[in-house]
């Protein structure tokens, strides 16, 4: 399905991009024109022969996966393929030379029509899993193979699937790097996961391995954010008594001092783009909940809001630190509000129809996924996006169970969230169009994810 | 009241007929001489007929006892016989008996009579009134959930005398425990966001402890806390369930 909409996307060309796509989907994360890329299916000898099958549908899934780059399916590549730098032969074929691969044009001119090849070789080396990889430009005005080399590296992992896995991403990154995509490599997602017997917060990489347990309070334990300097983790906990908020250290698993004033609750941090200061929602003044901030330690708090309404979830701009949404009760059902980090200026930018809850910033500051009851029942939420000024959206999820907590990826161009169908609720990645839709989590109930910034 | 005036009237006419036969008679004879002169036999006294107790439950004993004196032969009934003179017997009759002592001596008869009451054995005793259950105990059974509309913190009309119930139980634990704490807990359904209903589950607490308050439970033994929708009483998704798992409960603080 996918292959057969890439194939005609390619065929038809760009100007059809657009009337390829699904009619909800705006021009918020596609870009027309984005360059095309050939990538070769990696061989591998002796002990790392198993392991490409894994690498090379990794690399295809990132690059498919990103809005940066179209890639050339495989079915359209020619029969032979360069697998080192030392394979390729310079110049144009002539006509009386069939196309076997080998030079760059063979790439460039149609049926591929790639504007770049990739290409390399696994192999293990004193029991490491090794890939040597290449990126050229496909460009025939580029007159040497030399000045059409991007880069060409050499990736050492374990010798086992996490090991090709990883090497692929990083191929991957070092490509959509080219092209400004920022690398997920050394990112993670924290959620809330019920499989010890209680909800607790849990940390795996952003591709859904290495997952583990990082509270132990044997209580209730939810509503997890993060710092964007990657290293720390906000949350929730019963363990005191009451809903009272823990800032812990990602890696170690450390409590940092933070003063919890005295309330009945106090939930929902979001950092400021420097990490110093947070806002948070509290029941201190006795009435609904209401947004205060404070420094990272809870110390010099003071209220931001005054609604008289139940005010959930700040999330600050991470782009310019000066402006933030949340979820307010302020016009009855709950709707998302845009407004300063002094609380005012305030703005409804939801259509104010059904529960819209959730909102989750890009990494570029202009828009919001959230999860909206659009065209439900109460509780059936999916997955939206919308450009926060001229708040058109976008549906990424539909009739496919209860979606909701959407976290970006620091590359912008994938959303992690929490799909219920049924009585399971796991955790999900999917390109930030709506595409790829894959669960990264299988056992127990797993539900709030947020994507963590690469430690900095 | 008829028949009692005819009887009278009987009455009088007999005694006029005895009368006027007595005025036909003859005159009287002559007194005969007086009787010699020796000194009469004394007439038996009883001193003293009683039993102790007077009153007993059946099975029980009593005791009759007696004194008399100048006589030949005493008696008691009820299958009790010949006694002597001064004396005591335990009895336990099965139901209220009349003793009748007889004393028969040379100067003739006396008799006494004493009763033993028997009542009937007092049923089991009952079982101790509810006012002994602990604060615990009331707060379980007598002190109930409140529910309420989706999105609503405030309390619905239907659920005005639970409050009412509530605030009676409510006070009834803290005049007999003024330390005891009360955890007044907010829930929602599942259908919210988990965020919004931890603050709307915090607003349904406020809202049935205000209440309380203002129905006389001091404040200071409620405590409020939000579980948001984590702890749900069932998770089928109807519209039943959901509207059970919308409350506020009550459990015991710390």
């Amino acid at each position: 399905m996918r292959l057969l909409a890439t194939l005609s996307l390619i065929l038809s060309g760009a100007g059809l991009l657009a009337a390829q796509q699904p009619p909800q989907i705006t021009g918020v994360i596609t870009h027309p024109g984005k360059p095309l890329i050939a990538v070769t299916a990696f061989r591998g000898a002796g002990a790392a022969a198993p392991l490409m099958d894994l690498f090379n549908q990794t690399v295809m899934s990132d690059l498919q996966g990103s809005p940066l780059v179209n890639f050339v399916p495989r079915t359209l590549y020619p029969t032979q393929v360069p697998q080192t730098s030392t394979d390729l032969i310079a110049g144009v074929k002539t006509a009386n030379q069939a196309a076997n691969g080998l030079r760059l044009t063979d790439w460039s001119l149609p049926p591929t029509s790639a504007g770049y090849l990739g290409f390399g070789y696994g192999a293990e080396d004193h029991g490491m899993f090794v890939i040597f990889g290449w990126f050229y430009t496909a460009d025939p005005h580029i007159p040497t193979l030399q000045q059409a080399q991007v880069f060409g590296r050499v990736y050492t992992a374990s010798l086992d699937k996490a090991g090709a896995v990883d090497a692929a991403h990083r191929y991957a990154a070092d490509i959509l790097a080219v092209f400004g995509g920022k690398s997920l490599v050394g990112t993670r997602i924290v959620f809330v996961s019920n499989r010890s017997g209680h909800k607790e917060i849990w940390v795996m990489n952003w591709d859904g391995t290495n997952q583990k347990q990082l509270t132990h309070y044997g209580s209730i334990s939810v509503f997890p954010s993060s710092s964007p300097d990657g290293r720390f983790v906000a949350f929730t906990t019963y363990a005191p008594g009451y809903p009272a908020i823990r800032i812990i250290s990602i890696d170690t698993g450390r409590q940092l001092p933070f003063y919890n004033q005295r309330a009945s609750m106090n939930a929902f941090v979001t950092f400021t783009p420097d990490s110093k200061h947070v806002i948070y929602s509290s029941t201190a003044a006795g009435g609904p909940a209401q947004l205060y901030m404070a420094n990272i330690d809870g110390s010099n708090f003071h209220r931001i809001t005054a609604s008289g309404a139940i005010e959930v979830e700040p999330k600050i701009n991470p782009k310019t630190g000066t402006d933030m949404v949340d979820v307010s009760g302020r016009g009855g059902l709950p709707q998302i509000y845009h407004m300063n980090l002094e609380g005012a200026n305030v703005q409804r930018i939801t259509a104010g129809t059904g529960e819209a809850v959730n909102p989750a910033w890009s990494p570029d500051g202009e828009h919001i996924a959230f999860a909206w009851t659009k065209g439900f029942e109460p509780g059936n939420y999916n997955i939206f996006i919308m450009d926060v000024v001229s708040q058109q959206t976008t549906q990424l999820t539909s009739h496919e169970g209860r979606n909701e907590n959407p976290s970006w990826a620091p590359d912008g161009a994938h959303i992690v969230y929490a799909s219920k169908r049924g009585r399971s609720s796991q955790i999900w990645v999917m390109n930030a169009d709506g595409t790829g839709k894959h669960p990264l989590t299988h056992a127990g109930n797993n539900e709030e994810p947020v994507w963590v910034n690469a430690e900095k | 009241m008829t028949k009692r005036r005819a009887s009278l009237t009987l009455a009088t006419a007999l005694t006029l007929v005895i009368a006027a036969g007595c005025h036909k008679k003859a005159a009287p004879p002559p007194p005969p001489p007086p009787p010699p002169a020796q000194p009469p036999a004394a007439k038996p006294t009883i001193n003293f007929f009683t039993a102790e107790p007077s009153t007993i439950t059946s099975g029980q004993f009593a005791t009759l006892r007696w004194s008399v004196t100048d006589a030949t032969t005493v008696e008691i009934d009820n299958g009790i016989g010949q006694v002597s003179p001064n004396g005591r017997r335990a009895v336990n009759p099965t139901a209220t008996t009349q003793y009748t002592l007889t004393a028969t001596g040379a100067g003739g008869t006396a008799s006494a009579q004493t009763t033993v009451t028997v009542s009937t054995p007092p049923p089991p005793a009952a079982p101790p009134p509810q006012s002994s259950a602990t604060p615990t105990e009331i707060l379980s059974q007598q002190v109930h959930d409140i529910h309420f509309d989706y999105n609503k913190s405030d309390v619905r009309g239907s659920e005005q005398p639970i409050v009412q119930e509530d605030a009676s139980a409510l006070k009834q634990i803290f005049a007999m425990d003024p330390g005891f704490v009360v955890m007044v807990e907010g829930n929602c359904d599942e259908r919210g966001s988990a965020e919004y209903n931890l603050a709307l589950g915090d607003r349904r607490a406020s809202s049935i402890k205000n209440a309380l308050v203002n129905l006389g439970v001091p404040a200071s033994n409620l405590k409020t806390i939000s579980y948001g929708e984590e702890r749900p009483l069932c998770t089928e998704s109807t519209q039943e369930c959901w509207s059970r798992n919308r409350r506020v409960h009550f459990s015991a603080g710390q």
